[in-house]
């Protein structure tokens, strides 16, 4: 294996040749973390709301910390799940084309997952 | 030996060529129990945009979930969630330096895999008392 002269601290500043250094790994593991809390008061959340009447359900979710919580969860899980994704993509679509195109469809599939649902936390809390 | 199509050359050995254990399963469950959940915020999404659309949507939403079949696909994505949640938090212990050796790896493998049972079972529980 030849030796690089770089040091490790060059490497990083160098990004790689995607440019973006450590920064994949990073968020996944920092959205890991974040969903740990988040993940377990969403289950919470809905384990107690699943079988209530819509008013019930509505005011649950329009509750601020509760609604909080939601976003939260939304966009730390859906930043998590691209990430993951984009590995998964990465590891079984070996033709370059085919695998950028999935890579497109995955973030454009994570926009709709995340602005559907900030979208709905929104109307839930503000109304109308 | 297996050879890659375009090129030619050969592929490293896959799933196939190793003998199956705990480890090497909880390995691809982790993936596959975060591929589910990327299809599961669908239920998630769906569940939210019911609520902001009111009652009749969130009706319809009950009327598909809250039925045997239903509540078996709810169960199994609370199941996937704490299983990679578990799985996650093992791979962040490992991502300190610990636990990498095949001992520790065994009995935490065991330790997350009921934990993902037990807090899945745990949340319904609750479910159905409030019901």
């Amino acid at each position: 294996m030849s030796q690089s002269l770089k040091t490790p601290l060059g490497k990083v500043r160098g990004l790689g040749s995607a440019k973006s250094g450590t920064d994949h790994f990073w968020m996944q593991r920092l959205t890991a973390i974040a969903n740990v809390p988040l993940a377990v008061a969403f289950v919470i959340l809905l384990a107690l709301t699943i079988g209530k009447p819509h008013a019930v359900q509505a005011a649950t979710l329009a509750n601020p910390i509760a609604a909080i919580l939601v976003l939260l969860f939304v966009v730390a899980g859906v930043w998590h799940m691209r990430l993951g994704m984009q590995v998964v993509i990465e590891d079984y679509v070996p033709n370059e084309g085919r695998r950028i195109a999935f890579i497109v469809i995955n973030t454009f599939f994570a926009a709709v997952v995340a602005v559907a649902s900030i979208y709905a936390v929104f109307k839930i809390s503000f109304g109308a | 030996m297996a050879s890659n199509g375009s090129t030619g050359r050969p592929l490293s050995p896959h799933l196939q060529v190793y003998r199956f254990s705990l480890l090497m399963a909880l390995s691809i469950l982790h993936r596959a129990t975060g591929i589910a959940l990327y299809l599961g915020t669908l239920i998630v999404v769906w569940w939210l945009v019911a609520v902001a659309s009111g009652p009749a949507a969130l009706a319809f939403w009950q009327m598909v979930f809250l039925n045997p079949l239903g509540l078996l696909v709810l169960f199994g994505y609370t199941w996937a969630l704490f299983h990679h949640m578990m799985g996650g938090i093992r791979h962040l212990v490992w991502d300190t330096g610990a636990r990498l050796d095949v001992a520790s790896a065994k009995s935490t493998a065991m330790f997350s895999t009921i934990a993902a049972f037990a807090l899945t079972i745990l949340v319904w529980i609750v479910a159905f008392m409030v019901r």
